[in-house]
């Protein structure tokens, strides 16, 4: 299983050439990728996604069948619910076995899950991460010695066992909130040893010396000289970060202690196809497909985010 | 180096404490009362309080966690005579069996999907990674590094039961699994094993495959690697010696510690195989919860990272001298 370990793919002295990258470095990414076709399309699908995320309830009204609405007639009761036909126009991905619920809405609704949580657990890991990987880099000494400790701590367990066993020993109530707080605290290390060790050698610059010398303060210094410096990085990362935690969630919900039925998740989906792949192969190669695509567009994405803020770099 | 492996054991020891001490703190703090479970439909206060006794759930946390951890060394006995010898890691009320016999059973058929599973993946990516890095920019390259993509980002579960699908029910090349011992049907045991090995390896294998190449590409590019060429060294002995052996050495650790991790059960795999191993025993707890055997595999699995990364860094430093300082700073 993979967790986070694509953070592990930049190496933590890729930053020495990067550091120093002008402002407009966001917008002039973003223009070189678009004129990129694979590139293009990987955002073009993310963002499709997405869209199908924000307007599910919408699109679920024009395909004419809710993610929790049981259709009889769709399925051969007296076969043990095998759907009656594939691709139809009244289900426009067929149905699920058993229960006759409509694949398509379920796949649009589970988009919200996968993207919501891989979202806010990207957010907060990385807000954890560059946070204590500053405050490692920048004061050194004392508080440095107690995050690395904790970070070191945090990285020995095994993360993906552990969130096991954490979310099948809490109530299931609030699964998606425990679920982004779970893998965000097994999740920063991997951003904050990589921003630690730039901020310790950004520290070292000329330009921060300067800042230092014209009276700045510690929290000037920190946001305005050494933050932005770290924004390549933190872009890099936050692209390879995401599909990480979208294959962590589907793969938590396909054990059975991430997303709670019957709100549907894309891994989720998959684990309840198990029983049926022989059968209805369509019941997963449909939420399959759709998933390892849209972790295969973060990664290509990532990885040619990288190329353009970082050309040397090479792993 | 002495006073290094005495720091690297002592931390491990801590580790593995801490990782005992929080395990058990979660489960005790945010788990169901497993007196109510047992206790069951008819159940009266009396009869939970009882239990908690016999139990000793009634005992403040420390007392408890004292309890478990005289389990772990010196074995303990249960209420009703069940004894519990020395690795002591609880006992299943669900299942009525010692937690230790049950993960003793099914660590052997755990081990032989990862030792298989890793003999593949090595292998894999090593080979992939060598063919991109010697024909780096150029057509194979390219081909590999879309595998790899693609290796990536499907998921383990989807590629399982595609892989299924296709070869078992759909071309038929392989029967469908069934459990058999080795020495009943040596044939049928090895074909059951085929898809898990490579679901795991092909997960693991592309980021092999990536870290290969870029460690024979930098490493070409090294001094030592122009001074042998420049020497006149023939081209294999260049390789041999002065490539690959800096190259592959990070390699060969990264799988270390990847194995080490599988021994801890791989659980989705097992899952939807079948395979009766650690993993599933894993799975299957969640969906009973069964916490104590929960909670057990949680630390065998967290035994198994933190020995195996100690493992490696000790072998590690004793090849490279430079990691030494690095470490211990």
């Amino acid at each position: 299983m993979t967790i986070p370990t694509t953070g592990l793919t930049v190496p933590a002295d890729s930053g020495q050439e990067t550091a120093g990258t002008t402002p407009q470095l966001r917008a002039s990414v973003l223009r070189t990728l678009l004129r990129d076709p694979v590139a293009a399309a990987c955002l073009a699908y993310i963002v499709l996604v997405l869209m199908m995320a924000a307007f599910a309830p919408l699109i679920v009204k024009v395909s004419g069948w809710d993610p929790y609405e049981f259709d009889q007639s769709a399925i051969d009761a007296n076969m043990g619910g095998i759907p009656l036909g594939g691709f139809s126009g009244s289900h426009w991905l067929g149905v699920e076995p058993g229960t006759g619920r409509d694949i398509f809405a379920r796949i649009v609704y589970g988009a919200r899950a996968s993207m919501l949580i891989a979202i806010s657990a990207t957010v907060l890991t990385t807000l954890l991460g560059v946070v204590f990987g500053l405050l490692a880099g920048y004061f050194g000494g004392r508080t440095d010695m107690v995050i690395s400790r904790v970070m070191e701590f945090l990285m020995a367990f095994p993360a993906l066992i552990f969130m096991i066993a954490v979310l099948s020993a809490l109530p299931a109530d609030d699964r998606q909130y425990l679920l982004v707080v779970v893998i965000s605290v097994f999740g920063w290390p991997y951003l904050a040893r990589i921003v630690r060790g730039q901020t310790m050698s950004l520290k070292q610059r000329e330009f921060v010396e300067a800042a230092v010398a014209s009276g700045a303060s510690r929290s000037t210094v920190v946001f305005t000289e050494i933050l932005p410096n770290l924004r390549s990085t933190i872009l890099v990362m936050v692209t390879l970060a995401v599909p990480g935690y979208i294959g962590t969630e589907a793969g938590l919900s396909f054990l059975g202690v991430g997303v709670v039925p019957p709100t549907p998740s894309w891994g989720q989906m998959i684990a309840s196809s198990v029983n049926w792949y022989s059968v209805v192969p369509l019941y997963f190669v449909v939420p399959g497909t759709f998933l390892a695509l849209l972790v295969l567009s973060f990664m290509v994405l990532g990885d040619r985010v990288r190329s353009v803020v970082d050309p040397k770099g090479r792993s | 180096m002495t006073r290094y492996v005495v720091n690297r054991l002592a931390g491990m020891v801590l580790v593995l404490f801490l990782v005992c001490l929080f395990t058990y703190m979660v489960f005790f703090l945010l788990s169901p009362d497993p007196a109510v479970q047992i206790c069951g439909k008819n159940c009266t206060p009396e009869r939970i309080d009882q239990i908690r006794a016999n139990l000793g759930l009634d005992e403040p946390f420390v007392t408890q966690f004292l309890n478990f951890l005289r389990g772990l060394f010196i074995g303990r006995e249960y209420e009703g005579g069940i004894n519990c010898p020395a690795p002591c890691l609880g006992y299943s009320f669900q299942t009525s069996q010692v937690v230790t016999d049950m993960i003793v059973q099914r660590l052997p058929v755990t081990a032989v999907v990862a030792v298989g599973a890793a003999v593949l993946w090595l292998l894999m990516g090593v080979v992939g990674g060598l063919i991109s890095a010697v024909q780096e920019g150029k057509f194979a390259d390219r081909f590999i590094a879309g595998l790899t993509l693609g290796g990536m980002s499907v998921p383990n579960y989807v590629l399982a039961l595609a892989l299924q699908y296709v070869f078992v029910v759909w071309l038929q090349w392989l029967p469908f699994p069934q459990a058999v011992p080795f020495a009943d049907d040596p044939v049928q045991w090895f074909l059951n094993f085929i898809l898990p090995w490579s679901v795991l390896a092909i997960g693991y294998a592309s980021s092999y495959t990536r870290l290969t190449r870029a460690n024979v590409i930098d490493t070409l590019d090294e001094n030592f690697v122009r001074t042998a060429r420049a020497k006149g060294l023939r081209p294999d002995l260049v390789w041999r010696r002065h490539a690959l052996r800096p190259a592959l050495t990070p390699i060969v650790t990264i799988a270390g510690m990847d194995f080490a991790g599988l021994l801890g059960g791989a659980l989705i795999t097992e899952t939807v195989f079948g395979i009766n191993g650690v993993g599933k025993l894993a799975a299957d707890s969640i969906t009973k919860n069964d916490q104590p055997v929960i909670m057990a595999v949680t630390l065998l699995a967290a035994f198994f990272v933190v020995v195996g990364n100690m493992v490696v860094d000790l072998l590690y430093s004793a090849i490279d001298p430079r990691v030494r300082v690095g470490v211990s700073a």
